[in-house]
């Protein structure tokens, strides 16, 4: 049993006044609560836990917070965000989230309460909205990564990429091993290792070369045989677009499968997962115009090969008819599912990030075939545009010289890191995240002004190495 | 919703050279894509459609009316804790300073979130009754593997080999779809005819194979809506044979102001944020599945983890821990190794801000009343509806009551007509067909957010559906007849799959 409770729950330091003993979520008044009693038979609504063992009764009140109205409610969460509490920064780092332009009609159609406020769609009938919506998801997806399904969408990109490889591993027949090149994301790798460590997954390590993917190393493991599955990123972590020619021949021959984890919003420019033969694409999908929100939510995606349909972990909607003849939609393939299947199921991913799908369905609706090409370029021509001028002033080099990259790089810079970062966010900028003692990785999206860039290299020029 | 004009996929409302989007024109176009190799490049142009704004958003907002959410009636659907989702929680979440933090901008420039983050770790461990909480998690199934990973690496920890885990017949899917994912195997416990743990299966299973079991997993209230009277005997003998207690928080609600997880002796449990703490479920996510532990294992909790420290000059501040965390309780033998990362960044940050309003909302005062008026909402369901449905276990209920559809069988009129005749009315359906204890299950969970009226109209009906079934079956069985769609066919959908729009088109052929 618990001792005396010592976690520190800093109050507001604001004094609730909430007015009587009614509650506004709380439509309960005297009289319905005698009526309701004495429709139970008891005296008091207490009497309702009567059956609970008197040792594990909860005799006091919470060490908790009073309540706050709604007055002192937003005074609260505005003191928070006063930016001596919250800084909002000009933003110059990727690593996985990025700053893109989110379309005002996305944000207001996705409060739409009919969304907002209901369940997994069990009940086709009356969830067609979101159903419908679903439908477009997975299309959308299986167009952006060029295979052939998708489901309805994972937690976040670094478990859509777990389950991937958990995927691939219970796949394989006379496996041995599962290999994931260095460059992906530490911080997605981290998520893999650790399913992979409880699911019984042994993971090697494909050491990274000049940035990209050690392409000798790899062929040498992938010849010795016995690989359930190769995992790379595109872009990879560092931003560097690699060449993934033969890695699926390599892979399929042995019967493994070749996943890609690719950020959707380069999708509509660069080579596909599928034109690179992967059986499975993975990712993050924030960059679709996603509120960075300090990382969550985001929304895992997973598209793959018709072949591997009913291994896909997560939901999936599929089009069928009513008994009125009519187009609908609903929730299939139900038998790869925890509450059908329970251990045996494909995986225990049960709800998703269901309105972060409707968010991206939206917004690839909104930017469509065109916008999305432009958001690309927009945010490949600044990045280039910032790299030159950082390695024109004389300060930085180019960590991975040659490399081509999209909207993101690594650059060396010799003097105090941390100390050129202090400076920018003095200035208001995030320049970039520190991934080595002295290289800084800086990512560029269609936000980004000409002048923010113009002023981020003026102030890093600024600093004394 | 007229579906002629308005039940199109976006594709089909696409048209060329329309754009709904405007960026700026002027920037430095020294570099374009065109510079990357063609063996680089996409072949064919990704095939999103081309719509104007308005196109845009009438087409969803047409779709948003298809739906059936809380704001829009009754939601008795048990198991989901279909309460209530705080209109000024959306507000606090959608503040534009939360939406443009970036997750790897320093601690020193975000104080502010991260306190919220930190309090509410803090808040949740004191709702529980336990030491540390976890908010990595995104979802309750999410929380459920955390959690079991939390114990294997306790055990790991310890040198010991355990890979069995307890879940009782009754328990959600999830539970052993999740053991399986984490590398245990399951051990199906079974239930008592009254829905509860049978101690006796439990003591035998744990003869047989106690230093072998890593944990028992446990619903209370189980699935049933009923409180385990035997929690403290249970929690008692997985102990002693060396295993740990988890707490599926998905029916804490019930809970809340009566009792705790912690003081019951469990050890690791995972609270669904959009169920007991208000957050929307958004159709299916995203949700939140915070997971908390006892003393003692702290230093197994996912990271990063929120701390709060005091720098050289003695001041406060949040800080990021990217390692283990920090033991409370130094232990003999146990390393200091945290399980590891179980997702990209923080977690659901938005999803945890709306926790944390309702908590500051509600206070010590009402948080404590959540409990009592849902047991007491769905005790005077189980009272008012037991003439016409058949009530199994007829004790007290805690925040859900299960029928085992109408009493009158005799009319062939299944759970599954009930539940769609509901929906002509203007409710969203009850769970049904779980838990697999019965054959009809019909599980309603009404939450303390529901007024007298609300439920007396929801009776009302249900009493009218019992009345139906004798008097005109076919009609309950063809049900539903006033929804934009009438029953699907899911047969069709799983035997000739069409999940994308591109393959529906080839379909056509």
């Amino acid at each position: 049993m618990k001792e005396k409770q010592d976690a520190k729950v800093t109050a507001p330091s604001l004094t609730g006044r909430v007015g009587g003993g009614s509650f506004k979520y709380f439509p309960h008044t005297e009289e319905d609560l005698q009526e309701m009693l004495k429709t139970v038979g008891v005296s008091s609504v207490h009497d309702l836990f009567a059956d609970i063992p008197e040792a594990a009764r909860f005799g006091r009140d919470y060490n908790l917070p009073q309540a706050l109205s709604e007055t002192d409610l937003r005074l609260f969460f505005e003191q928070l965000t006063a930016p001596f509490n919250t800084q909002q920064l000009i933003c110059f780092a990727g690593a996985g989230c990025y700053d893109h332009y989110a379309p005002s009609v996305v944000q207001n159609i996705i409060q739409r309460s009919e969304f907002l406020t209901s369940y997994t769609p069990y009940q086709a009938e009356i969830s067609q909205g979101t159903l419908h919506y679903i439908f477009e998801y997975q299309s959308m997806i299986a167009e952006l990564t060029g295979l052939d399904i998708s489901n309805a969408s994972m937690y976040d990109g670094a478990t859509a990429t777990a389950e991937a490889a958990m995927m691939a591993w219970d796949n394989a027949k006379k496996a041995t091993r599962l290999l994931v090149a260095e460059t992906v994301d530490p911080k997605v790798r981290r998520v893999v290792d650790t399913y992979a460590h409880f699911h019984g997954v042994p993971i090697q390590l494909i050491p990274a070369k000049n940035g990209s993917l050690d392409r000798e190393v790899l062929d040498q493991e992938l010849a010795a045989g016995g690989v359930a599955g190769v995992i790379v990123q595109q872009p990879n972590y560092f931003g560097i677009i690699e060449d993934y020619t033969g890695i699926a021949d390599a892979v399929h021959s042995q019967k493994g499968l070749f996943v890609i984890n690719a950020n959707p919003s380069d999708l509509a420019i660069l080579k596909t997962p599928a034109e690179w033969g992967a059986d499975v694409a993975v990712g993050e999908g924030q960059s679709l115009g996603i509120p960075m929100t300090y990382g969550g939510p985001g929304v895992g995606y997973m598209a793959c090969t018709e072949k591997l349909m009913r291994k896909l972990p997560g939901r999936i909607v599929g089009q069928t008819l009513d008994n009125r003849g009519q187009r609908a939609f609903v929730l299939t393939l139900q038998a790869r599912e925890q509450h059908i299947r329970r251990q045996k199921a494909t995986s225990n991913i049960c709800s998703n990030q269901s309105l972060m799908a409707l968010y991206v369905t939206i917004y690839l609706s909104i930017m469509g075939r065109e916008g999305l090409r432009e958001v690309a370029e927009m945010s490949y021509a600044g990045a280039h545009s910032l790299r030159d001028k950082l390695i024109a002033s004389g300060k930085f080099k180019d960590t991975f010289p040659g490399q081509p990259f999209f909207n993101e790089f690594c650059l060396d810079y010799d003097g105090d890191l941390d100390t050129l970062l202090e400076v920018a966010t003095e200035c208001g900028y995030l320049a970039g995240v520190k991934v080595g003692e002295h290289t800084l990785m800086l990512a560029v999206t269609e936000q980004r002004t000409p002048e923010e860039i113009d002023e981020l290299c003026e102030i890093l020029g600024k600093v004394n190495q | 919703m007229n579906r002629t004009l308005y039940g199109n996929l976006i594709f089909e409302l696409s048209k060329r050279g329309r754009k709904g989007y405007s960026l700026p024109q002027d920037y430095d176009r020294t570099h374009t894509t065109a510079e990357l190799p063609a063996s680089l490049r996409r072949k064919d142009v990704a095939r999103l459609p081309e719509c104007d704004e308005l196109t845009v958003v009438r087409h969803y907002t047409n779709l948003s009316h298809n739906n059936f959410g809380v704001n829009d009636g009754f939601y008795p659907l048990g198991s989901c804790t279909m309460k209530y989702n705080p209109v000024i929680n959306e507000e606090i979440a959608a503040m534009k300073t939360f939406a443009s933090l970036h997750p790897l901008q320093s601690a020193e420039t975000c104080q502010g979130a991260l306190e919220i983050y930190y309090n509410l770790q803090q808040s949740l461990a004191e709702l529980a009754g336990l030491s540390e909480f976890t908010l990595n998690p995104c979802a309750g199934a999410h929380g459920e593997l955390t959690g079991l990973m939390i114990i294997r690496a306790y055990h790991e920890a310890n040198g010991e080999v355990r890979t069995k885990v307890l879940i009782p017949d009754s328990a959600h899917g999830t539970n052993p779809a999740s053991a399986a994912v984490c590398g245990l195997e399951v051990v199906e416990v079974k239930s008592l005819p009254d829905g509860t743990v049978d101690v006796e299966h439990l003591r035998q299973l744990l003869d047989e194979m106690g230093p072998q079991v890593a944990a028992m997993m446990m619903t209370n209230p189980n699935t049933l809506g009923i409180f385990e009277p035997c929690v403290l005997e249970i929690t008692d003998m997985v102990h002693k044979a060396g295993g740990l207690m988890y707490y599926d928080g998905a029916n804490l609600n019930a809970l809340l102001g009566e009792c705790r997880p912690g003081d019951m002796g469990f050890d690791v449990m995972h609270i669904n944020l959009h169920k007991t703490f208000s957050t929307p479920h958004g159709g299916g996510g995203p949700g939140s599945g915070p997971v908390g532990v006892r003393k003692g294992l702290e230093q197994f909790l996912p990271t990063p983890h929120v701390v709060l420290e005091k720098d050289e000059t003695g001041e406060s501040r949040y800080a990021v821990a990217c390692d283990a965390v920090k033991q409370s309780s130094q232990q003999q033998g146990v390393s200091q190794s945290s399980l590891g990362s179980v997702g990209s960044f923080f977690g659901n940050f938005g999803v945890m801000l709306k926790a944390y309003a309702y908590i500051l909302s509600l206070g010590r005062e009402y948080i404590k009343q959540v409990g009592p008026l849902a047991t007491l909402n769905a005790n005077y369901i189980k009272e008012s509806l037991r003439d016409d449905y058949l009530l199994p276990i007829t004790g007290l209920c805690k925040h859900e009551v299960v029928f085992d559809g109408l009493r009158d069988k005799s009319t062939g009129v299944t759970t599954m007509d009930v539940a769609k005749r509901l929906l002509d009315y203007g409710y969203h359906a009850p769970t049904i067909y779980f838990p697999l204890l019965f054959h009809e299950s019909l599980m309603i969970e009404p939450t303390e957010n529901e007024s007298k009226e609300t439920i007396d109209a929801f009776i009302d009906v249900m009493h009218r559906i019992a009345e139906e079934a004798k008097s005109d079956p076919e009609m309950v069985k063809s049900a539903p007849h006033n929804t934009p769609i009438g029953r699907v066919d899911d047969v069709l959908a799983a035997k000739h799959p069409i999940l994308t729009y591109w393959q529906a088109e080839a379909d056509k052929g």
